[in-house]
C-alpha cells in the first residue's frame, strides 16, 4: 500500500512540473529578442519573461495557453498603429507590460489588450497608457482583469476608447484596476453575471461604468469620481449596485448615477457625494434604494417618468440643495423611514419616527422645474417663504412623494 | 481776527442770515442777542465752518476759512446742547477731545473748579444735565485760544457752577481774549459784555456798547431797553441792504426774548 | 480720523445693544449646534439668519447712531479735524463695532465646536466675510440714510424700505420678471441683476460654496462660467466690496455739503 502510495506522489510530482513547462527569456543578450519567436518557440503551459526594454513588435499575438510576463515593466509600443496585444487561445495570462501608443482609429476600435472568444484569460498588472481602447474583451468568458492602469488622455468622445469594454461576455471579473481618461471607463454590453470590484474610475469622457442589455451583474466598492456621470445602467436587468462612492460628477445634464429602463436592481449602501443630480432614474421599475447616503448634491433622486413599484427605504439626505425630484405619478413607489436632514417635524412618542409626514419636493423645486435660472434665487429669504407657504397649504407640489415616517436621526453606517 | 462779509444762509426757504457784516477785533465780550430764530447759532457756527455760507465770505487772521478747519485750534466752542456718545467716560471723552488738538490743557484744573473729580469715571450716559453741561465747558474752556464761542453756556447750571463760569469768562477777558456769547439771560450780558450784537430775521439791529443801547432808547436796563427798541418803530438794520418790513409790537418781542 | 473711529468704536463697543447682538448670534449659532451635529446643516441656517438679520440690524444700527451722536458730532465739528475725518470715523467705528460683534457671536460657537479642523472651514469663512460685509454695507446706508434726513422717524422708517425692498421684494420682482419672460434667454440679465441687490450677492457667495452641485446642472454657458469658477466668487467678492465703497463715498459728498 505505501508503495504505491509513493508512486502515485511521484507521477503527481512529475506531471506539475511537466505542465508548469519550461521558461523563455527575451530580451537584450536573452536567448530570444523577439517576443514573437519566444511565442512561436513556447509550448502550452510555457512561460515567457520579457526584460526591460522598448518592443515594437507589435501586435503580439498569443494563440496558445501560456504566461507572458514583464519583467521590470518592459514596453511595448504601438508606434500609433498597431494594437497591444491580441489573446486568441484559452488559459493566457499576460502581466507586467506597460503597453502604450496604439493610436487612434474611425475605422476598427484598436486595443491595448484584446480578447477574442476565450476563456480563462488572466490580465493582470499591466500599464496601459494612451491606448485607445484599453482592455478589449469579445464573447470572453471565464477571465480576470486585475489591478490594472489604463490611462488614456481625453480628447474627445468620437476619438476616445473605453477603458475597459466588454462585449458578448459572461463570468468576468473586473477587480482593483484604476481607469483615467477614456470615454467610459468600463463598458458592459450583453455582458453578463460579471463582477466590477475594488475599481477606480475617474475623469472619463461620459460614463465611469456603463451597461447596456447586460443582466445579473454586480459592481461594489468601486469609486466613481468627477466623470460625465458616474454609472451608468440602460436596459439592463438585476444589477446589484453595492458599497460604491459616487462623488464629484458634476455639470450639465451630470449624474452619479443613471437608471433608463431597467428592472429589478438593488441599490444599497452607496455614498453619493457633490454629484449634480445624485440619481437620475427613467422607466425604471421595481428597484430598491436602500441605505444610501445622499450627501451634498444638487439633486439627491430625480425621477423623470414612467416609474413604479420603486422603495427608498432608510436613506440618509444630508445637505443636497434639493432632496428630491419627480416629475409624473409616483403613487406606487414606497417612500419610507429615511432619514431628510431638512425635516423640522417632532416625535412625540420618541419611537424614533417623526410624527409628521416629510415631502421632500418644496415649491422652488417646482419653480426651478419652470425656469431653471431662478435657481440663482436659492436659499433667499423670498425662496423660505414661498416654501414655507406651500408647506403649509400645498398646492403644487405633488401629496405622493412623501415619507410618511421620516427618521428622525440620522442612519451611522 | 474774525472778518465776516456779507454773510448769507437759507435753510429751505427760510432765510436765516441775509446779509451779516461783523468784525471781532478787540479783546472783550460780545454778547450775539436775537430771539429765538433769529439766526445767533447760525451766525456762530458759520464762523466754526459748521454751516456753510450761501453768500459772503468770513476771514480768520485774514484767511478765508475752510473745510480741513486747522484754524479752529484758535477757536474754543461750546455748543448749546450738550450731548456726548452715552457709554464713554468723563475722563476718556476729555481725553479724546484733548488728543485733537496741539496745545496743552488745563482739564485737570478745570476739573477741580467744576468738581467734577467724582464723576470722572462715569459714563456720559449716566450724567445730570447739569453736570453734562459742567463736562460740555471743561472741554471748551481747556485751552488757551485767542477766541471763545459760547452758545448759551448757562443752560443748566446751578447757581454755584454760573458764579464759577463766570469766573472763567471775566479771567478769560483779563487775559485778552475775544468771546463771543449767547444767552438769554439778561442779567449776565449786563454784568459782562463789553459789546452787544442784535439780530432779527438774519440782519444785525445793534452793534455797539450795552450802554449806548440804554442811552438811545433811555431805558436803564438792557431787556427793557431791547424790548423798546423793537416797538418804538426805530428798527432799522445796520447792514447795507435794504431793510426789511418788521412790523411787531414790543410785547410780542418780549416775549420772544424770554423764551 | 484713526482716533474717531478708536473712540466710536470705544463707545458703542460698550451698548447694550450690541451685547444683545452678539449674545443673539451666541445664543443662535449655539443652538444651531446643539440641535444639530451636522456642521454644514449649521451653516446653512446661519446663512439665512445672517442674510435676513444683519443687514436690518446695520441699518437701524447705522440710523440710531447717527441721530444719536449728532449734538456730539457738533462738538467734533468745532475742533480742528477735517469734516470727513469725522463722519467717515464715526461711520468706520459703528461698521466695525458691529462686524466684530457679529464675528464673536457667530465665531466663538463654531471655534468651540472645532470646525478649524473641519472641512467646512472654507464654508464657514466664506459666511463670516459675508456677515462682515453686508454689516459695512448696511451700516453705511443707515448711516446715509439718517445723514440725508433730519427727521427721524422718516431716517428709520426709510431704512426699515430699504431692508425690506432689498431683502425680499427685489427677489419677488426678479422671480416675477424671471417667470414672466421665461421664453427668453435671461442667464445674463439675472447674474446682472443679482449685482445690484448685495444681500443676493452675499447669498451668491455662500451658494458657490454649498450649493455648486446643483448650480452646475443648470445648462446656462454663462451661469456655469460665472458661478463654477473662482472667476464668480472673485467678482461677487469685488462687487460687494464696491457696495460697501459706494455708500461710504455718498457719506463723504453729503457730510462736506451739509450744515449743522
Amino acid at each position: 500500500m505505501p508503495r504505491i502510495l509513493h508512486l502515485i506522489l511521484y507521477f503527481l510530482l512529475l506531471s506539475t512540473c511537466l505542465s508548469a513547462g519550461n521558461i523563455l527569456h527575451v530580451g537584450a543578450g536573452k536567448p530570444f529578442t523577439s517576443i514573437h519567436r519566444a511565442i512561436a518557440a513556447a509550448k502550452s503551459g510555457d512561460q515567457i519573461i520579457v526584460y526591460p526594454g522598448v518592443y515594437t513588435e507589435c501586435p503580439i499575438l498569443v494563440n496558445k495557453p501560456i504566461t507572458l510576463s514583464g519583467y521590470g515593466l518592459p514596453v511595448l509600443d504601438g508606434m500609433g498603429e498597431k494594437e497591444g496585444i491580441i489573446i486568441d487561445a484559452d488559459s493566457v495570462t499576460v502581466e507586467g507590460f506597460e503597453i502604450r501608443n496604439t493610436g487612434y482609429s474611425y475605422i476598427e476600435d484598436r486595443a491595448g489588450i484584446r480578447v477574442k472568444k476565450t476563456k480563462y484569460f488572466n490580465i493582470q498588472n499591466n500599464r496601459l497608457i494612451l491606448t485607445f481602447f484599453g482592455i478589449y474583451l469579445e464573447h470572453a468568458k471565464s477571465g480576470i482583469v486585475r489591478n490594472n492602469a489604463i490611462l488614456g488622455k481625453p480628447l474627445g468622445e468620437a476619438n476616445s476608447g473605453n477603458g475597459i469594454h466588454l462585449w458578448y461576455c459572461a463570468d468576468i471579473d473586473i477587480d482593483g484596476n484604476l481607469i483615467k481618461g477614456h470615454r467610459d471607463g468600463i463598458y458592459f454590453e450583453f455582458a453578463t453575471k460579471s463582477r466590477i470590484r475594488n475599481n477606480v474610475s475617474e475623469n472619463n469622457l461620459r460614463y465611469g461604468l456603463h451597461f447596456m442589455f447586460s443582466n445579473d451583474d454586480i459592481y461594489t466598492r468601486n469609486t466613481f469620481r468627477d466623470n460625465g456621470a458616474g454609472v451608468a445602467v440602460m436596459f439592463s436587468r438585476r444589477i446589484h449596485m453595492m458599497n460604491n462612492l459616487f462623488h464629484l460628477n458634476w455639470g450639465q445634464a451630470s449624474y452619479g448615477l443613471l437608471l433608463k429602463e431597467i428592472y429589478d436592481a438593488e441599490i444599497r449602501n452607496n455614498v453619493f457625494q457633490k454629484n449634480t443630480i445624485g440619481i437620475f432614474t427613467e422607466g425604471s421599475n421595481r428597484i430598491n434604494y436602500t441605505d444610501n447616503d445622499f450627501l451634498n448634491n444638487g439633486w439627491a433622486v430625480k425621477v423623470a417618468g414612467g416609474c413604479d413599484k420603486n422603495n427608498f427605504i432608510g436613506n440618509n439626505f444630508i445637505g443636497n440643495s434639493f432632496d428630491f425630484a419627480a416629475v409624473g405619478n409616483m403613487h406606487s413607489n414606497q417612500i419610507e423611514k429615511n432619514f431628510w436632514g431638512d425635516y423640522s417635524g417632532y416625535d412625540l412618542d420618541r419611537n424614533g419616527i417623526g410624527d409628521v409626514p416629510y415631502r421632500p419636493i418644496k415649491l422652488f423645486n417646482y419653480v426651478v422645474d419652470q425656469t431653471p435660472e431662478t435657481i440663482i434665487l436659492m436659499r433667499s429669504l423670498l425662496v423660505e417663504i414661498l416654501n414655507f407657504s406651500e408647506k403649509v397649504s400645498p398646492v403644487l407640489t405633488p401629496a405622493e412623494v412623501s415619507d410618511a415616517a421620516p427618521f428622525m436621526h440620522r442612519y451611522s453606517r | 481776527m474774525i472778518q465776516i462779509h456779507h454773510l448769507k444762509k437759507t435753510f429751505g426757504r427760510l432765510e436765516v442770515l441775509r446779509g451779516i457784516d461783523l468784525a471781532f477785533d478787540q479783546p472783550g465780550i460780545t454778547a450775539v442777542l436775537g430771539p429765538n430764530g433769529s439766526g445767533k447759532s447760525t451766525l456762530l457756527k458759520s464762523i466754526l465752518g459748521m454751516v456753510l455760507p450761501d453768500g459772503g465770505q468770513i476771514q480768520f487772521r485774514n484767511k478765508p476759512i475752510d473745510q480741513l478747519g486747522a484754524y479752529r485750534k484758535d477757536i474754543s466752542y461750546l455748543p448749546q446742547i450738550a450731548r456726548f456718545p452715552e457709554n464713554l467716560r468723563v475722563a476718556e471723552l476729555i481725553k479724546m477731545i484733548e488728543s485733537f488738538r496741539p496745545q496743552v490743557s488745563r482739564s485737570t484744573e478745570l476739573i477741580q473748579h467744576f468738581g467734577l473729580e467724582s464723576v470722572l469715571q462715569s459714563q456720559l450716559g449716566h450724567l445730570s444735565g447739569g453736570t453734562r453741561q459742567k463736562v460740555n465747558l471743561v472741554l471748551t474752556l481747556m485751552y488757551d485760544t485767542p477766541v471763545i464761542i459760547l452758545d448759551e453756556p448757562t443752560a443748566g447750571l446751578d447757581p454755584v457752577a454760573l458764579i464759577k463760569l463766570k469766573e472763567l469768562i471775566i479771567q478769560a477777558r483779563k487775559e485778552g481774549k475775544i468771546l463771543l456769547v449767547t444767552t438769554h439771560i439778561m442779567s449776565l450780558v449786563e454784568e459782562l459784555a463789553d459789546r452787544v450784537v442784535f439780530l432779527l430775521e438774519g440782519r444785525i439791529y445793534f452793534d455797539g456798547k450795552p450802554d449806548s443801547l440804554k442811552e438811545r432808547v433811555h431805558e436803564p436796563n438792557l431787556e427793557k431797553a431791547i424790548a423798546s427798541l423793537l416797538s418804538g418803530g426805530q428798527l432799522t438794520p445796520l447792514s447795507s441792504n435794504p431793510p426789511s418790513q418788521t412790523r411787531m409790537n414790543g410785547k410780542a418781542i418780549h416775549s420772544i426774548l424770554k423764551t | 480720523m484713526l482716533r474717531i473711529i478708536r473712540y466710536s468704536f470705544a463707545d458703542l463697543i460698550r451698548s447694550r445693544w450690541l451685547y444683545f447682538y452678539t449674545g443673539f448670534y451666541l445664543v443662535l449659532t449655539g443652538a444651531l449646534f446643539f440641535i444639530s451635529a451636522d456642521l454644514s446643516k449649521v451653516i446653512v441656517s446661519l446663512m439665512n439668519a445672517i442674510l435676513f438679520i444683519v443687514p436690518l440690524v446695520a441699518l437701524l444700527f447705522g440710523v440710531m447712531v447717527q441721530y444719536n451722536t449728532r449734538e456730539f458730532t457738533e462738538l467734533l465739528l468745532a475742533q480742528p479735524i477735517p469734516r470727513r475725518s469725522i463722519f467717515l470715523g464715526q461711520y468706520l467705528g459703528i461698521a466695525s463695532a458691529l462686524a466684530i460683534s457679529f464675528l464673536l457671536g457667530a465665531g466663538i460657537p463654531f471655534v468651540i465646536s472645532g470646525i478649524f479642523i473641519s472641512s467646512e472651514i472654507w464654508n464657514f469663512s466664506i459666511l463670516l466675510l459675508s456677515g462682515v460685509l453686508l454689516s459695512y454695507i448696511f451700516s453705511a446706508l443707515g448711516y446715509l440714510l439718517a445723514l440725508i434726513n433730519d427727521n427721524r422717524i422718516r431716517g428709520f422708517g426709510l431704512a426699515i424700505v430699504v431692508w425690506l425692498a432689498l431683502a425680499v421684494i427685489y427677489d419677488g420682482l426678479f422671480l416675477l420678471g424671471l417667470a414672466w419672460f421665461s421664453d427668453y434667454p435671461l442667464e445674463n440679465a439675472a447674474i446682472f441683476i443679482t449685482i445690484f441687490n448685495p444681500i443676493d450677492l452675499a447669498r451668491i457667495l455662500i451658494l458657490l460654496k454649498l450649493d455648486v452641485s446643483a448650480l452646475m446642472g443648470y445648462t446656462g454657458a454663462v451661469f456655469n462660467q460665472f458661478l463654477g469658477t473662482s472667476l464668480g466668487m472673485g467678482l461677487a467678492l469685488i462687487v460687494l466690496v464696491i457696495w460697501a465703497v459706494l455708500p461710504v463715498s455718498m457719506i463723504r459728498f453729503i457730510s462736506l455739503r451739509k450744515d449743522f
